[in-house]
């Protein structure tokens, strides 16, 4: 029997959601501050406008869903899923309000492209959107990939219970820390510092070859928030490709590599603890993965004699794999050269790896490197004891942060996110191909959404049906939050319609 | 007589000349009418090593690199690379930005689909640049109405501010209701 809420319950998620949103609407002073640091008068309008909306719907719910109590556990989900909606929303009022984009739609997509550090993109006219706009873009997938809720519970959030709730239902299969609050605070002083170091390298090398120090601290700020929060977003329109330099290309794989680890090892490798990058069954199991895609993808470019010497093959296959691989999005070709030039096996390898992803806990996306690894020891176990006498006893045991058994609890839960994630490749890429798309280029971007990816092999343009626009935002979505708090959005939704009342 | 004769079929034997030269050129090249970047990235192997007409927009930096430089061009499909000498680009006054329109140039250069020199970039190595129309400042004039929008939305946001500063106040006088 489904229950049906109680007004109680409306008021906690009502109450804990106008608390993000306060949240939300003070990271938006940095693209004001922006706006007025080059003189941007109608941006920093726009952001007014959008800060004011925000304020207002925070305040209401607020002050109407006004509560002492602390979130439960389906509390703390439905409070995490709808406030990335409503933040989409909100973020794209000033999207929209910048005349960049065709529609509402269009600038809810960026919007949502943006805090699901996907980068996928439908602006229009890039090289003329303010810096304000441009910082806009850039700051959500910051903002995204440390976590909206994570911010509220740095911020708003006092007791442990409620705040652990919803850490959890931002997809964060692990703290850093025994204390949630001092998790969460830790994420970001790891992300702090990392954009504090990235912007010095990266302003240095911008101005070295021979962008203007305002604008090579600007590039810089906009790189660094995205390779690290593994967003794709670029000031440009040719995205990586604007730079013409390989130092700059390689600062930035650096960072999304970083991006791409799990918090918990930054962590470790902070405190003193570097051998735990060597033992971590992840970080293992990424680079393996890393090697081996990059060695099949050489191939793949090297029969169809698409880069005509062995540095430019290198140059331009490690980037578009390691990009891909991270979920950082990152290009240093044009979209429909995937496409016209790479060929089957270079196409198909950037899908797998871009299906796969970066780390558990960080801020890529993708299945995750430690589901893929998980699943593999249970593939071995299974086989090893096919071999073995029926009363042998086999142990899996494998390292991340400590040494852990495997069983088959652990297997189910993995082998659940992991189907979850292969139906929502093969939905969206089902559903691009009802549109009139071609198999491969429907499954590239499908995944590539669905994976918070941002690769693009030319489907996702202003010009695509709306349909196939709610449906990659749906998909960014999904794949960001790691399905179960959508799926408690969900449940909470049809016990409106069809619960029944609690009898008092 | 004779003399006027001569420089006559003199002048014919050069004009044929220079348009059988005129027509070598066409056969190998492809800047009789300038590409459009979306046919350059579709069509790259076609055009790969061949002199192309391409124009558009000058946007972003123009990033120097020793005695050549790095522009930026976009045609208002996609922007592409191009790379000239320093000179040659020493009189585009304006790139293109949010407060700024850039010079509108036509390049005549060498398009590689993955350029060796270039760690296999897509790009045009510029062999002469001419500026077709001059660029300029954008004003950026104060928006009225998203002025009034924000004069409404404040006046609604302080209305709230002062309704829950009230229910503060009752509920701290009277707490039991």
């Amino acid at each position: 029997m489904i229950l049906k809420q109680t007004l109680n319950d409306f008021k906690i998620i009502g109450y804990y959601l106008g608390k993000i949103l306060i949240g939300l609407s003070i990271t938006m002073f940095l693209p004001v501050i922006t706006g007025l640091s080059f003189g941007e008068v109608n941006p920093v309008l726009d952001f007014m406008i959008a800060i004011l909306a925000t304020l207002i719907i925070s305040s209401i719910l607020t002050t109407t869903c006004f509560t002492k109590k602390d979130l439960s556990m389906a509390h703390g989900m439905v409070v995490v899923s709808s406030s990335w909606l409503v933040a989409t929303a909100l973020s794209a009022i000033a999207f929209y309000l910048s005349g960049h984009y065709n529609s509402f739609l269009d600038a809810c997509f960026e919007a949502m492209s943006g805090l699901t550090t996907t980068g996928l993109t439908l602006v229009q006219d890039l090289d003329h959107l303010s810096k304000a706009h441009n910082l806009w873009r850039h700051v959500g997938p910051f903002i995204g990939g440390q976590g909206i809720a994570v911010v509220a519970i740095l911020f708003f959030m006092k007791g442990s219970a409620g705040a652990f709730r919803m850490y959890v239902g931002e997809a964060r299969d692990e703290k850093l820390l025994p204390n949630v609050i001092h998790s969460a605070r830790s994420i970001w002083i790891i992300g702090i510092c990392y954009l504090i170091a990235g912007i010095a390298i990266l302003s240095a090398v911008g101005y070295y070859i021979g962008i203007k120090p305002a604008n090579a601290f600007f590039h810089a700020i906009c790189i660094v928030m995205c390779a690290f929060d593994t967003g794709g977003f670029a000031p440009q329109s040719q995205n990586m490709l604007y730079y013409h330099n390989s130092v700059f290309e390689f600062v930035s794989i650096i960072i999304f590599i970083l991006g791409a680890l799990n918090f918990n090892l930054h962590y470790q490798a902070w405190v003193g603890n570097r051998k735990e990058i060597f033992k971590n069954i992840e970080t293992r199991a990424f680079f393996v993965s890393v090697i081996l895609t990059f060695f099949i993808t050489m191939i793949g470019l090297n029969q169809l004699k698409v880069y005509p010497q062995a540095m430019t093959l290198f140059r331009k296959g490690f980037f578009q794999l390691i990009s891909g691989h991270t979920t950082t999005g990152y290009m240093t070709i044009y979209p429909r050269q995937f496409i016209s030039e790479w060929g089957g096996v270079g196409t198909f390898v950037i899908i797998c790896a871009m299906a796969m992803g970066g780390c558990i806990c960080s801020t890529a996306g993708g299945i995750k490197m430690f589901r893929i690894a998980v699943l593999y020891k249970a593939l071995r176990e299974d086989s090893k004891k096919l071999l073995l006498p029926r009363s042998a006893v086999f142990i899996q045991k494998f390292h991340h942060i400590k040494d852990m058994f495997l069983n088959d609890k652990q297997v189910k839960a993995v082998g659940l996110i992991t189907i979850s994630y292969l139906a929502l490749y093969l939905i969206g890429t089902i559903a691009a191909m009802a549109f009139g798309y071609p198999l491969l280029d429907s499954l590239f971007e499908s995944t590539s959404a669905a994976g918070n990816v941002g690769l693009s092999c030319g489907i996702t343009d202003v010009g695509m049906p709306a349909a196939l626009k709610i449906i990659y935002i749906i998909q960014m979505w999904l794949g960001r939050l790691e399905f179960m708090s959508v799926f408690a959005l969900l449940g909470f939704l049809i016990a409106i319609i069809k619960g029944k009342n609690v009898k008092k | 007589m004779l003399k006027n004769k001569l420089f006559v079929c003199r002048s014919y034997m050069t004009m044929l000349i220079f348009l059988v030269i005129e027509c070598c050129l066409m056969l190998n090249t492809a800047y009789g009418e300038s590409v459009s970047s979306n046919e350059l990235i579709s069509n790259a192997r076609q055009y790969n090593g061949k002199t192309v007409r391409y124009e558009g927009e000058v946007i972003g930096d123009i990033m120097k690199r020793g005695d050549h430089a790095w522009i930026n061009i976009n045609d208002g499909q996609n922007a592409i690379g191009i790379w000239a000498e320093g000179a040659s680009v020493k009189d585009i006054a304006y790139t293109g930005g949010y407060k700024s329109k850039g010079n509108k140039v036509e390049i005549i250069g060498i398009f590689h689909r993955a350029c060796v020199e270039h760690g296999g970039d897509l790009d045009i190595h510029a062999q002469t640049i001419r500026k077709l129309s001059s660029g300029g400042v954008i004003s950026d004039t104060l928006n009225l109405k998203k002025l009034k929008i924000i004069v409404i939305l404040l006046g609604i946001l302080l209305f709230i501010w002062i309704l829950e500063l009230m229910q503060g106040k009752l509920q701290h006088r009277f707490p039991h209701n």
